[in-house]
């Protein structure tokens, strides 16, 4: 029993601990794939293609040099990257990791160059010509699939990967709504922006006959099936490590095509061989990730009430299919997530996967989701105005109740608990919308308009094998492994096959040890990120590393305290059920033992031990599955206050709180921090951030002074009210919440900046709602006023 | 990215870094705070083959306050204008811009003549001296001579430098005291380049009346007499100038122009350094 007293001095589940890791961290001590300095190490650059589109008529390496510059033809055996999807109907796209005859995107690498340093190889790169026959790009996924669109992959026929179906008949619903909303909206294509790049490191290793690879990673043990699979060789010749990483957003959990190359040339060449990403290859070919385009209808009774959803989804999935996660996953997602956390009769949705010349789409924080809840909840501030109701009224009259709870919505997600309504209610309560509608009513001194949004969505967390097996990815999580080792001096190892970079899974995994066997976090060192000493896992992606992981350690801590309560209780001459775990040791009638006590005789006075001692030892290896693996679903409410300035088009945002239930949380700082980081990410994908590219092709953002992120300035402060209602099928209640910032932030901010615009008559139907994008949207409303009949962009 | 090859100098005089810059005939870069040129050469966009660094020329960072001017070594610091550590003659405005100018690394590095001799449109200094008519000495194997802002920059990124000169010393005069001036300038957030900038002085003592419409695709377009705009707005007058800027009614870059030359004006009427 806890009490208040001792509460504060609580290190387990609950406690607001600082960061273990942020002790190397802060002292500049964190050690990347960047700081990593081997013997003999030399550099990478890659020739990359300046051409959207195009057949590679000739390449000419420069001249005396040509030994230290290679083409596909050079890297004899190494298999393409082929991430098929298991959906029916998928169209298999091969990603040579050089290209080979074509290229199809801007920034396709189509050869490497080593040399001693990177400003030399660059030298080499720039002294490779490459001949080209330009063909005419696809660049929007629209136009993609018009007759006549250019084919990336000709012998599909097309350009589309995989087009799904959820049917219903709507007919007799339309004839009786009340209400009908129809929306076009779109996002931009945008790229993900991890502080550290990626960057990739190998040598092999004569002794152990074994390709190291350092790549800055969030799945290591994937990333090493996958390059096994393309050089040829067994896993056990492979052995990948990602040191610290410094940030990953979904970048990090695909295999890049450039740690193929690298890994290739060290085997070939028998020296270590390092590439460093640089900020322009991550903007120009390998960060992609967003860009969706809807088409949905809503029909609703006169009261708000949702009868059916109708959407034709797009997304934009770039030129090839990426592993593990193919090029479906964001519109398979859109089918099976946009009816959000609401309730409706009906539900009809098709999706294409387009294929087109640009960089392939990769997951990013919130995959799918973001673009899903803008489109839901755009819909839903649609029908609360044709109902003459605040949006948060609509909201109430369609989420699912906690008494329906747990609830098998339309597309068959089981939302497994919480009170969606009261997430809602408190957002509404925290932002004082009464004083919000009465400053918008007066009016600002400097002419800007005032604006509310919200949003309210759930995030599937930790879902599992058969929710993965359906969407088809070709690597589907099972359970989830943690290996546990106690040392002679009572020191516990953790060894989970899940990463950290900027989880704080070092922290995280500690106080579940601790809160099982009271063991001082500082006394649990937390292993990660080296497919040499962890077990095999899918890694850290989709929030689920706090529920997988964190409920696999949590089992060996109870499986380990069993063991030494054994121990215990024989050393104190007590019978078994006369003994407890209290505060790190076994406590009976007669006294108690440390838990360094118990190691130090376990590993080195064996003589003391009980002859029916544990065959498993001190060293616990566990997987772990939740009761059922529909997914621990968080769900939040973000609402906010903006004003638009309607001359410029400039957004600020003036307040923002957001209600949100991780379920029972481990630590409630890291929390924050996870839902104050995807925030900042959800105002980049609503207000700033686009990667737009030319009718050619050409990506006009190749420096962060083009591309657009926000920075300290940008990210209001940001109150966070937390429900804590218990998962009901994982270890500790706890639920995952490592993408809900960047859910529901775009989505709120669409809303509030369209509720400014309201009284103008103008509403965005992109991201971001960037200056032009509003004063584009002005411009239309005032010339529809005007007249009636005007071009689509009000801007020449 | 990593640049190019080339030969780094680190001269000790003016004398010194112009030969160089003569002796490198057309490949030279004169390079001070290198927040332009060093992520330039990075990208392999500017790939100098002779770096001649000014950082060691004591005499760049040297200011006088002459009464009627202040005499600013072109190698001075945005921060060390923004602090205050050298004499100013903009009763602040010049303080008010250089804590504005992208984010205080860059401020700690980059320099006042760097930044006029990069001649970014988007840039602040570029139009600042436009709008206080500074004179520019830049130094040459033949010696010194000195241009109006007004006239050094010839359009975007290109100036009446020539391969061989660089700028040694920038000269504004005092504005009188009774003078107000206004800057705004829209960007999409704090620190990045400005979409727009429009500013104004109006100095009784002088006469000088002048507004500059900046961030445009080329040099910031000079009104040399404002009154139309500061005397009551003038929707006309405004129109010419936009459209003498370079930018085309409808356009969103005229729209935004607009505005900012609008709310510049109207700052001018409250107190300097009130600007918000």
């Amino acid at each position: 029993m806890t009490t208040a007293s001792d509460r504060s001095s609580r290190k387990g589940i609950g406690a607001s601990l600082t960061r273990k890791e942020d002790d190397r961290f802060l002292r500049g001590q964190g050690n990347y794939v960047g700081n990593i300095r081997l013997a003999g190490m030399r550099d990478l650059a890659f020739v990359r293609s300046p051409v959207a589109h195009g057949r590679i008529l000739e390449i000419e390496k420069p001249a005396g040099r040509e030994g230290d510059v290679y083409t596909i033809d050079d890297l004899a055996g190494v298999r393409p990257i082929l991430a098929a999807s298991g959906l029916p109907g998928f169209k298999r796209s091969e990603q040579p990791v050089l290209a080979r005859e074509k290229v199809r995107h801007v920034g396709e690498m189509i050869a490497m160059c080593i040399a001693d340093t990177r400003a030399e190889a660059e030298d080499l790169a720039g002294e490779t010509y490459v001949d080209f026959d330009e063909l005419p790009a696809v660049v929007d996924m629209l136009a993609g699939r018009e007759p006549g669109a250019a084919l990336l992959h000709e012998h599909w026929g097309d350009n589309v990967f995989l087009e799904t179906h959820i049917d219903a008949d709507l007919e007799d619903i339309k004839a009786r709504a009340a209400i009908h909303v129809h929306r076009r909206l779109r996002t931009a294509r945008q790229s993900m922006a991890p502080m550290e790049g990626r960057g990739v490191v190998a040598y092999w290793d004569k002794r152990l006959a074994q390709l190291v690879v350092y790549t800055s990673a969030q799945m290591p043990h994937i990333n090493r099936t996958g390059l096994a699979e393309c050089l040829g060789l067994d896993e056990g010749s492979v052995r990948v490590i990602s040191p610290d990483v410094g940030g990953g957003f979904g970048y990090k959990g695909i295999l890049l095509p450039e740690e193929v190359c690298v890994a290739w040339l060290a085997m070939h060449l028998g020296h270590p061989v390092r590439w460093i990403e640089d900020r322009r290859e991550q903007l120009v070919a390998n960060t992609n990730c967003r860009e969706h385009h809807y088409d949905i209808h809503a029909y609703a009774d006169r009261d708000g009430r949702l009868l059916a959803v109708d959407c034709e989804a797009h997304v934009d999935s770039g030129a090839y299919s990426s592993y593990p996660f193919s090029a479906c996953l964001e519109a398979a997602q859109v089918a099976s997530i946009l009816p959000g956390p609401y309730k409706m009769e009906r539900y009809r949705c098709r999706t294409w996967s387009v294929a087109t010349n640009k960089p392939p789409i990769l997951p990013y924080r919130g995959v799918a989701r973001t673009g899903v809840c803008y489109a839901i909840e755009t819909i839903m501030d649609a029908v609360a105005a044709e109902a003459g109701l605040e949006p948060y009224e609509v909201r109430l009259r369609n989420l699912v109740l906690p008494q329906e709870m747990p609830y098998d919505n339309i597309t068959h997600k089981h939302f497994d608990s919480g009170d969606y309504p009261e997430a809602v209610r408190r957002a509404v309560r925290a932002i004082d919308l009464p004083a919000v509608r009465e400053r918008q009513r007066r009016g600002e001194a400097d002419g800007r308009l005032i604006g509310f949004g919200l949003a309210v969505f759930c995030e599937q967390s930790a879902h599992g094998t058969s929710v993965y097996h359906g969407w088809g990815i070709p690597m589907v999580p099972g359970r989830e492994p943690a290996g546990l080792r106690l040392t002679p001096d009572g020191i516990l190892e953790v060894r989970a096959g899940v990463h950290s970079h900027g989880q704080s899974m070092e922290t995280t995994l500690a106080q579940i040890a601790n809160e099982v066997l009271g063991i001082d976090p500082q006394r649990v060192r937390v292993v990660l990120g080296d497919t040499g000493t962890t077990p095999y896992s899918t890694g850290t992606w989709g929030s689920r590393s706090i529920v997988m992981a964190g409920s696999a350690v949590g089992r060996g801590c109870k499986e380990l305290r069993e063991r030494l309560l054994h121990v215990g209780a024989w050393l104190l001459g007590e019978p078994l059920d006369a003994v407890r775990w209290e505060e790190g040791g076994v406590a009976g009638t007669s006294g108690r033992f440390e838990l360094a006590e118990l190691t130090r005789i376990w590993y080195l006075q064996p003589q003391r031990l009980p002859v029916d001692v544990h065959v498993g030892g001190l060293e616990v290896h566990t997987t772990y599955q939740a009761q059922r693996d529909s997914g621990a679903f968080s769900y939040a409410c973000h609402a906010v206050v903006v004003a638009v300035d309607p001359e410029l088009g400039k957004t600020e945002i003036l307040d923002y709180a957001i209600v949100e239930d991780g379920g029972v949380l481990i630590n409630p700082m890291v929390v924050d921090g996870q839902v104050y980081g995807g925030t900042a990410q959800g105002i980049g994908t609503a207000l700033y951030e686009e990667m737009a590219y030319s009718e050619e092709g050409q990506p006009l953002a190749s420096t962060l002074a083009d591309y657009i992120l926000p920075g300290a300035t940008e990210v209001p402060s940001i109150r966070i009210e937390h429900m804590e209602s218990p998962a009901p099928y994982t270890e500790f209640g706890q639920k995952g919440i490592g993408e809900s910032g960047a859910i529901g932030s775009a989505a709120a901010l669409a809303s509030a900046v369209n509720d400014a615009l309201k009284p103008l008559g103008a509403e965005v139907s992109r991201m971001p709602l960037s200056p032009r994008a509003v004063l584009e949207a002005l411009a239309r409303s005032e010339a529809a006023t005007a007249a009636r009949a005007q071009p689509e962009e009000a801007f020449v | 990215m990593k640049a190019a090859a080339f030969d780094y100098h680190g001269p000790a005089t003016v004398a010194e870094a112009v030969a160089l810059l003569r002796e490198s005939d057309g490949m030279g870069k004169a390079v001070a705070g290198s927040q332009s040129l060093g992520p330039m050469m990075n990208l392999r966009l500017a790939q100098p083959t002779q770096l001649v660094d000014l950082r060691f020329l004591g005499e760049l960072r040297e200011c006088r306050d002459e009464g009627a001017a202040v005499l600013f070594g072109a190698g001075v610091t945005h921060a060390a204008i923004e602090d205050g550590k050298v004499p100013d003659p903009s009763l602040g405005l010049m303080p008010h811009v250089a804590g504005r100018i992208a984010y205080r690394a860059v401020r700690n590095r980059g320099t006042l003549g760097g930044s006029l001799a990069h001649a970014d449109p988007a840039a602040d200094w570029v139009n600042v001296m436009a709008l206080l008519d500074a004179e520019l000495i830049l130094a040459g194997p033949d010696g010194e001579r000195s241009v109006r802002a007004g006239e050094f920059m010839l359009g975007a990124f290109t100036t009446v430098l020539a391969e061989d000169e660089i700028i040694k010393a920038v000269r504004v005069r005092r504005l009188g005291p009774a003078a107000r001036w206004s800057y705004y300038k829209f960007n999409r957030k704090t620190g990045e380049f400005a979409e727009a900038i429009a500013a104004f002085v109006d100095d009784p003592e002088s006469g000088v009346r002048r507004a500059i419409v900046g961030a445009v695709d080329g040099a910031p377009y000079v009104i040399e007499d404002a009154s139309a705009l500061i005397d009551g707005w003038s929707d006309p007058a405004a129109a010419s100038a936009l459209q003498a800027a370079g930018l085309v009614p409808g356009s969103y870059e005229y729209q935004v122009h607009r505005v900012a030359l609008r709310r510049a004006a109207e700052r001018l009427s409250r107190p300097n350094g009130a600007q918000q």
